[in-house]
């Protein structure tokens, strides 16, 4: 109990919640200055996430993903590493399940398991290959990321279209039945709410990496390479080794992200313009959650419930749902540059000081 | 020789965005800050040009309207460029992260402007009165060269000007000298009394409007509208050009010239039967793919900024 | 003849960081044309001081007096103005620009927009003859060798007009002809009648070059000395607060039967030279090897190849006769080779980890620490609690990070996991930098402790005192080669200094 007060009395978990709130503070302002209601768009934004059980299951849908694209981050991280071809693993993922969910005919169970292990490999190796060119070659993660990304992207629209077009639409064709993951009869219960088996990985998951990280000897490699990869390779860690493994896994995670979209939610793979963009909300969660299990899940819950809830907001306070891009770049911005809060809280209290003086 | 003349002229015409988002994202890393913002500055000055150059031509300034777009595109984004300075410059923030929020703030929040001046609408009304084609008198006129390097928009002449003018700046001026010691090595810059922070900030926040200036020439050039499919990419492709091209601003002509051929290849080649069968995506993945075999093969040569990345504190030394 | 006015005075200058006082109430009074030696150990605040001398920090209290006008220095532009001129233990020179542009940098002469590059090279030609600097304007700075570089870093202050040098441990990395270069170079400027304060924590120069000396001890100003009217002894014992031992207690060795051998070495530096250029090394079980010359010259990489950090190119390395030229870091350490690095901060610790972390740091992998990849925490915690009671290390406890810990508790943590391993070899580069002389007295002691219990042990360090306290045989290596083997009871610091500069032994023989 003692642990987690001191927790919450930290600074860090101060500065979190401080960016939160000023996120939210600042969304308010701006929609004030578009001439807009914002205790209107908030609540018609609450009413939309906790409405009824199809809405907070859709809701719970939205805020799957961001728990592993935030675990995938927050394992590079951890490791010293920036993952932001999160997005191009998602795509890989997406595009190894559809692959086996559409191609190829199994029996169900087996169909979707095989198609998970695809999604989950393809994206692992996508993601390893960013490692690969970091220790091989010398190649910065985040310029290979971002190469990766838009390179991922295309070939998914190349393989579609030659091998699983929907003519007269720009998306797949759907995976087989016998490839899905929803979890019908719960979907049933929630009004039809896209709920998956993504879930039940979710948390487990969460719980793994909690594990991993602070208590295998795995775990123990990857915090030495990240905190000081000097110090790891003269203690003798094979320090490419554990970077290429935590690429890996990062990429698994984002890969799993794509593929429980693909067989858990939509079925099918959108030619879209651009990436998701949930590898970089990832960014988002494992910065406001530091980097820890429970700080992921809590971070995730969050902004997914906020983009949930945007929708809401446009429906039901005529507000465009950008306002809540914007506010979680927002508190982002914040809870990266945790020297602006310090410098706004010493001077709030130097003014009241000077008030009290005065 | 048609074909040459068209996919030459093509190419500067693509390339142009390009060369003015690469000038600006070299000067900003030159000086040793990561401007991975590049994306969101483009977003930024095609948002901005857009729809200054939208109610210009409402008020009747007609032929001046992409002019005074260009303007605004240069005014605006210093609000994006500020907020990567303050985050990345000012309070030490990771300045990958910065860039991402900026990308993500410029895209949400041009978007969110554009839905509330034009009623809900995704894209800005189309401009009429944009940047158009000019024929320099007799240059336009010799055959094939003519048409290839003569008959084009004046921001594209604009862009090469402006790599003659960073180059000069940046090799020749002491404020270049002071500029490339802040990216190399700020505490040697600092100790021979350069304000290093201070120029950090001029160097992103200059190089942010010279990126704007790219979005808005694809704004009022090809588009001659605003929409949130304008950029796509177009930012990110900036930044391998910079790579590619060493950080040096006429390496970044080169590769931003290159991605121009190749964008331009694209349209060209759709006109023959057998090309038709290369799927056009491979074009598009060109300038990611090429970027990353240039980097897989010039390994070891260390041209980046030796203090890129790194947050200045003056107390540290 | 030193009698000038006085053109520097501090008057009761007090800085104080979170949770010290850096600088407790010091004064000093610098005289023009006079040689100021600052002295005082490792982090007993002479750096801080002079940052405040040149506007890098400013004092809590006290001021600063110019030509006896009280002066605010906010800057390193205030100082510049002043004529305050400050060189730096580690440059602040751009490697890839020529000397040229590092001296004029940010005092650039302009012609029309463009930098007057060919005006600024014939001035600082100019300059560069005045003062005897003989230094070449066209040069890149990553090209010239390090004495070189602090020839630039001087003429960067004369360019800029300084009266009043500050000289950062200046000889911490030059070999022993350049300190002596430096040293007239020093005596030439004061002739010119500029003002040198130098800081430093070597006796020896201040006895050969400084007028007058200020000792300061943890933060406190103990007080100023007339050089002439002194000797090393007593300034060495009013650094320390206590007599001084220049000599560690030590039998004599015993040296047992060769343990490692090391034959034609070959290794390559990042810059692809031959770093070690053919060396044979034979160490026996029972000796301290020291190894002496100025960095740079392959120690390191010599080290790195040993221990596994680093590819060779060709030879052998045996340990007790068994080969382990191809191996990791890891099987050289789990052939029974220790080693304490160079830079604890970069090599030796995870700065972030906790003591426990740290002290695992090699053997976390072993089974009785991990159990199928499991750590087991408890065996973790008593490996820890058992360092931290035999070596004595201060510490909160041990989940306290290491960062947070002193730079002589942080070495005694690394020390203890590495003779913990019990190795058969142990090998310490400069083992006792950065630390204060009790720290050093204790880095010593284990060194020979684990002589006497019959291990061998390389020593590595650019200190000559270090060197000759503690070893029992000499090595010289200069350019990646012995050029020397002596020992210490019959070398002396001339005859190390001659060698570490590459005069071989017994006539010039190339």
């Amino acid at each position: 109990m003692n642990k987690l007060k001191a927790l919450f009395a930290g600074e860090s978990v101060k500065i979190s919640l401080l960016s939160i709130v000023l996120g939210l503070l600042i969304g308010a302002i701006v929609m004030i200055a578009g001439g807009y209601n914002p205790l209107l768009a908030y609540q018609s934004m609450l009413e939309k996430i906790f409405g009824n059980a199809y809405d907070m299951g859709e809701a719970l849908r939205a805020i799957v993903p961001l728990i592993f694209t935030g675990l995938a981050v927050a394992i590079a991280f951890r490791a010293g590493m920036f993952n932001i071809g999160v997005d191009g693993q998602i795509v890989m993922g997406s595009l190894g399940a559809l692959m086996v969910g559409n191609m190829i005919s199994m029996p169900p169970i087996i169909h979707a398991i095989v198609a998970i292990i695809a999604g989950t490999l393809l994206g692992g190796l996508w993601g390893a290959l960013v490692g690969v060119l970091k220790t091989k070659r010398g190649i910065n993660e985040v310029i290979s990321c971002i190469m990766l990304n838009w390179t991922a992207l295309y070939l998914s629209h190349m393989v579609i279209k030659a091998f699983m077009a929907e003519e007269g639409t720009s998306r797949s064709q759907s995976i087989q039945e016998s490839a899905s993951i929803q979890i019908n009869w719960l979907s049933g219960l929630l009004d039809g709410a896209r709920i998956h088996w993504g879930f039940a990985l979710a948390v487990v998951a969460l719980i793994a990496y909690h594990f991993y990280m602070n208590r295998t000897k795995w775990g123990y490699e990857i915090r030495a390479v990240g905190n000081n990869n000097h110090a790891a390779k003269y203690a003798g860690m094979n320090v490419s080794q554990v970077v290429i493994r935590t690429f890996f896994l990062s990429g698994m995670l984002g890969g799993m992200v794509g593929t429980f979209e693909v067989l858990g939610v939509f079925k099918y793979m959108a030619i879209a313009s651009a990436t998701s963009g949930l590898g970089f909300d990832g960014i988002a969660v494992a910065l406001l959650g530091m980097n820890g299990a429970l700080g992921i899940l809590l971070a995730a819950a969050l902004f997914g419930s906020l983009m949930y809830g945007a929708q809401g907001m446009s429906f039901g306070a005529n507000v465009p749902g950008e306002v809540i891009k914007m506010v979680i770049s927002i508190i982002i911005f914040f809870a990266a540059a945790p020297g602006m809060i310090r410098w706004l809280l010493n001077k709030t209290k130097r003014s009241k000081q000077a008030n009290r003086e005065g | 020789m048609e074909i040459l003349g068209f996919l030459i002229n093509g190419t500067l015409v693509f390339a142009t965005a390009l060369i003015f988002a690469a000038l600006g994202g070299l000067i900003a890393e030159r000086s040793g800050v990561i401007n991975l913002g590049l994306e969101g500055f483009m977003v930024s000055g095609a948002f901005s040009s857009a729809v200054t150059a939208y109610y210009a031509e409402q008020a009747g300034l007609g032929a001046a309207a992409p002019w005074l777009g260009c303007l605004a595109a240069l005014v605006f984004t210093v609000i994006f460029s500020g907020i990567h300075v303050i985050a990345s410059v000012r309070f030490k923030a990771n300045q990958v992260i910065s860039g991402i929020v900026v990308n993500m703030l410029a895209a949400s929040s041009t978007f969110f402007m554009v839905k509330l001046l034009f009623d809900g609408a995704a894209d800005t009304p189309v401009i009429t009165n944009v940047f158009h084609r000019i024929h320099i008198p007799w240059l336009s006129d010799i055959p094939f060269l003519g048409k290839a390097l003569f008959q084009t928009y004046p921001t594209t002449y604009i862009a090469f000007i402006l790599v003659i003018i960073v180059y000069y700046v940046m090799f020749k001026t002491p404020l270049g000298l002071r500029m490339r010691a802040v990216g190399e090595h700020p505490g040697a810059a600092d100790t021979a009394g350069v304000n290093v922070n201070r120029l950090r900030a001029w160097s992103v926040m200059v190089g942010g409007s010279i990126a704007a200036l790219g979005g808005a020439t694809i704004a009022l050039t090809a588009n001659s509208s605003f929409a949130f499919n304008t950029i796509s990419g177009q930012g990110y492709i900036a930044l391998a050009a910079v790579i590619f091209g060493r950080w040096h601003p006429v390496g970044a002509m080169g590769a931003a010239l290159f991605f121009g051929f190749a964008q331009a290849l694209k349209d060209q080649v759709q006109l023959y039967e057998f090309a038709r069968a290369i799927p056009t995506e491979v074009f598009y993945m060109l300038p990611y793919v090429l970027t990353l075999i240039a980097l897989i093969f010039t390994v070891g040569k260390g041209s980046s900024p030796a203090a890129l990345g790194q947050p200045y504190e003056p107390g540290k030394r | 003849m030193h009698n000038g006015e006085i053109v520097l005075e501090l008057k009761g200058i007090t800085k104080r960081f979170p949770g010290i006082v850096a600088n407790d109430q010091i004064s000093l009074q610098l005289r023009k044309g006079e040689i100021h030696a600052l002295l005082g150990e490792n982090g007993a605040g002479k750096s801080t001081l002079m940052n405040i001398v040149f506007g890098l920090y400013q004092p809590d209290e006290g001021i600063i007096e110019l030509n006896g006008q009280p002066i605010v220095m906010d800057g390193p532009n205030k100082a510049i103005e002043c004529g305050i001129g400050m060189v730096h233990q580690h440059f602040k020179l751009v490697p890839p620009f020529t000397v040229t542009e590092n001296i004029i940098l940010g005092m650039e002469p302009k012609r029309g927009f463009g930098t007057d590059l060919k005006g600024a090279a014939s001035r600082i030609a100019e300059l560069s003859k005045q003062y005897g600097l003989n230094v070449n304007p066209e040069a890149k700075i990553e090209s010239i060798s390090i004495g070189m570089q602090q020839r630039v870093e001087i003429m960067k202050t004369l360019y800029r007009g300084a009266e009043i040098i500050i000289f950062d441990e200046p000889t911490a990395v030059l070999t022993p002809q350049e300190i002596t270069e430096l040293l007239q170079i020093m005596k030439r400027l004061v002739d010119e009648g500029k003002s040198i304060l130098l800081i430093t924590h070597k006796l020896k120069e201040i006895m050969d070059v400084a007028d007058r000396c200020t000792i300061i001890r943890r933060g406190k100003m103990i007080e100023t000395v007339t050089v002439a009217d002194t000797n090393q002894e007593t300034l060495a014992e009013k650094m320390v607060g206590h007599r001084v031992q220049f000599k560690t207690d030590k039998r004599p060795a015993n040296p047992q039967d060769s343990l490692l051998d090391i034959a034609n070495l070959v290794v390559t530096a990042e810059n692809g030279q031959r770093a070690v250029d053919g060396i044979s090394l034979s160490i026996r079980a029972g000796e301290v090897v020291g190894i002496a010359g100025v960095d740079g010259n392959g120690q390191t990489e010599l080290i790195e190849a040993i221990t596994g950090m680093r590819p060779i190119e060709s030879g052998t390395i045996r340990l007790e006769g068994r080969d382990v030229k191809h191996g990791s870091p890891r099987t050289a350490s789990e052939a029974g080779i220790s080693y304490i690095p160079q830079d604890r901060h970069k090599h030796g610790l995870v700065l972030d980890f906790d003591v426990s972390e740290n002290a695992v740091l090699k053997s976390y992998y072993e089974e009785r620490f991990n159990h199928k990849g499991l750590l087991d925490r408890q065996a973790i915690e008593e490996v820890a609690e058992r360092h931290v009671e035999q070596f004595d290390i201060r510490t909160p406890g041990i989940h306290t990070p290491v960062r947070s810990m002193s730079g002589g508790n942080q070495q005694k943590l690394i020390i203890a996991r590495e003779i913990a391993k019990e190795p058969k070899l142990l090998i310490a580069a400069q083992p006792t930098r950065g630390l204060d002389v009790g720290a050093i007295e204790f880095v010593h002691k284990q060194l020979i402790a684990e002589r006497d219990k019959g291990k061998a042990v390389l020593l590595v360090s650019f200190e000559l005192d270090e060197i000759i306290n503690v070893s029992d045989r000499i090595l010289v290596m200069f350019n990646g080669r012995f050029v020397g083997e002596t020992t210490p009871e019959t070398t002396s610091d001339q005859e190390l200094g001659l060698l570490m500069a590459g005069k071989h032994q017994g006539g010039d023989r190339g």
